[in-house]
């Protein structure tokens, strides 16, 4: 047998694995992801309606705990003059580590030519922009006159002063707002060949013009297509150091400070490497609601519930190699505060809630080492969210244990959530839903072109 | 007026043979793929992009200004002493250049594409040619430019069809 005929056989179970053999046609795959938009009578939207219906009470209770904050002030939560910070904050560094996931996941496949992600990354993309437009509304309320905020741009003033530059507040604002932006044009330049196709395929005359004029006259020329993928491989190489930058910033929030527990090196790349990690978990539980809620076996299938598995078993590991590393600094520095803070992480108030993280990031995630359980979609799914959980519990902990066990013996106090907290951190996740319930039922959750790529590749192997 | 032969394809590595083929015979116009084509953008060779060029300059003149206005601002016009750090705190100032500096560049970028691909122009001549709405779907269409004489052209047609075209179309085009 020649060496290019082995090569073959290796490489022809892979190539077709992404697809199953209903999907592997550019008709089937055009119909299967416009269907649900163009052709809604055919579709039960029942448990889209449920979907909205529960998602919009979450977010009735977020726009109402935001109204109480701004009138009445943050001391309707469980802050106190110890524990200055609290659910708003960790909540704040667990959207954006999910808001940086989409973009980080979507730029680093595509620069890596992982192929599986064409039918990933239009979703991941957009839970990208949500959450991270929802952490962007964190570190406003949580500020003590948040009718200044924009006291953090740059504007000639009669008052004659200037930013803080040096202040990690003004990086997050920069690096939010940045990202922010940044993810709506990647995400824009991979929609602008898909809202072609939906233009074309429109029966009706409003979703033909409005597909139309979002798709500004694509023709899908040659011409066009080079300036396309020379324009989103330069964007993906951007996106990549700037994910990375965001995150880092979150983490240096923590690190620039003189808090023990907070200020290590390990910070910047511990929080990247934790947003790709509840990331993918996100990503991972959205994929198999779409799969389920738009009938996309066809283009979702196990196999890419295998490889996210894979990739969020090797963030556990490092996850807890990070969580090791901070213990044995704690103790190998030798500083009575460090000390104290691990004993404290370890047998104190919060104890209950550390060991749970533990056990959520680094212990329940090695189910992942049996093909059985990542070939399964339903255990993915719930792994992903106990993950997510973990995820949230590390980062109330980084806050909690920290302010909770600062220098000073006599500053020693607890934070004791308040409904509110809670309103607030539940009511986020209701308004994300919606706006993702929103983005499934106007935009093409997967992306077309890309998956027709897929296919022809998959076709011609 | 420019006039085109449109030969529709269903299958991708027939239409690259074709317009690889076409490319010797005749003059080639277009082609409108569903998806990217490497084989196709090696046969129509366009003219070196800028994209990448525009957004090195739009970001590193972002990143320059960015810095400027941090410099101005703490070291000149609102010089404030910061717990006895140096008034340009250029390690502290980087953040703000790198991230204004990435998404400038992308708005310049993705300015440049429009220019390059002639978008925004929400009405072409061709969105009414019949068929042609399924070049972004399913089907390949290759532009060809149509020979004057009409034996040429016919002898054009059955080269196409030949190559497996499933419907070939004659069309006019402005030249622009």
């Amino acid at each position: 047998m020649s060496i290019a005929a082995i090569r073959r056989e290796e490489v022809a179970p892979e190539a077709v694995r992404w697809t199953l053999p209903h999907a592997r046609s550019l008709r089937a795959v055009n119909e299967l992801v416009t269907a649900p938009l163009l052709e809604r009578g055919m579709w039960s939207w029942r448990a889209w309606w449920i979907g909205v219906a529960v998602s919009s009470v979450g977010t009735v209770g977020f726009l109402l705990a935001i109204y109480f904050v701004f009138a009445r002030g943050i001391g309707i939560w469980g802050l106190n003059t110890t524990v200055v910070w609290g659910f708003a904050i960790a909540d704040y560094v667990w959207w954006i580590g999910i808001g940086n996931a989409g973009t980080l996941i979507s730029a680093m496949l595509l620069l890596m030519r992982q192929r599986w992600r064409a039918s990933t990354n239009r979703f991941a993309e957009a839970m990208t922009l949500f959450a991270a437009s929802i952490a962007g509304i964190f570190p406003i309320i949580h500020l003590g006159r948040p009718m200044y905020f924009y006291w953090l741009i740059p504007y000639p003033n009669t008052m004659s002063v200037w930013p803080q530059w040096r202040s990690a507040l003004i990086w997050d604002f920069w690096a939010i707002l940045s990202y922010l932006l940044f993810s709506v044009l990647f995400w824009y330049v991979g929609l602008i060949p898909d809202f072609a196709t939906m233009r074309d395929r429109a029966i009706s005359k409003w979703p033909s013009a409005i597909y139309g004029a979002l798709a500004l006259g694509w023709r899908g020329s040659a011409r066009h297509w080079q300036a396309y993928e020379r324009l989103h491989l330069s964007l993906a190489c951007l996106g990549v150091p700037l994910v990375v930058s965001l995150h880092s910033v979150v983490g240096m929030d923590f690190a620039a400070s003189l808090m023990p527990g907070w200020q290590e090196t390990i910070f910047p790349p511990y929080f990247v490497v934790g947003a790709m990690y509840s990331g993918f978990a996100m990503v991972a539980c959205l994929a198999a609601l779409v799969r389920w809620g738009f009938r996309m076996e066809g283009l979702i299938t196990a196999a890419h519930f295998d490889v996210m598995a894979k990739i969020m078993l090797a963030a556990s590991i490092i996850m807890g190699l990070s969580y090791a590393t901070e213990w044995f600094n704690a103790w190998y520095g030798g500083e009575r505060a460090d000390r104290s803070l691990l004993a404290f992480e370890f047998l104190g108030a919060y104890a209950p809630l550390y060991w749970a993280l533990l056990l959520c990031n680094v212990v329940i995630p090695q189910a992942f080492w049996f093909a059985l359980v990542r070939s399964n979609v339903i255990a993915v799914f719930v792994i992903s969210v106990v993950i997510n959980i973990g995820m949230w519990l590390e980062r109330i902990l980084i806050v909690w244990n920290t302010l909770s066990h600062d220098y000073s013996i006599s500053m020693w106090r607890l934070f004791l959530p308040t409904a509110w907290d809670w309103i607030t951190t539940i009511g986020s996740l209701g308004l994300f839903a919606l706006m993702y319930l929103a983005f499934v039922r106007l935009i093409p959750v997967v992306s077309m072109h890309e998956v027709r790529r897929l296919v022809d590749q998959e076709r011609a192997s | 007026m420019t006039k085109l032969l449109l030969a529709e394809f269903s299958d991708s590595s027939r239409f690259v043979d074709a317009a690889r083929r076409a490319g010797a015979r005749y003059r080639l116009v277009d082609a409108f793929t569903p998806f990217p084509l490497e084989a196709i953008n090696e046969i129509f060779e366009h003219r070196g992009s800028r994209i990448r060029l525009s957004m090195f300059i739009g970001g590193i003149g972002m990143a320059a200004v960015a810095y400027g206005l941090e410099y101005f601002s703490a070291a000149i016009n609102y010089p404030y002493n910061s717990g006895g750090r140096p008034l340009n705190s250029w390690p502290a100032f980087m953040l703000v250049p790198f991230a204004t500096g990435i998404l400038v560049a992308a708005i310049v970028g993705f300015t440049r594409f429009l220019i390059e691909c002639g978008l925004p122009r929400l009405s072409d001549p061709l969105f009414a040619v019949e068929g042609f709405e399924r070049g972004s779907q399913d089907c390949f269409v290759l532009a060809i430019a149509r020979p004057e004489r009409d034996d040429d052209s016919h002898q054009a047609i059955d080269f196409l069809r030949r190559a497996g075209a499933a419907a070939i179309r004659e069309i006019e085009q402005d030249s622009s």
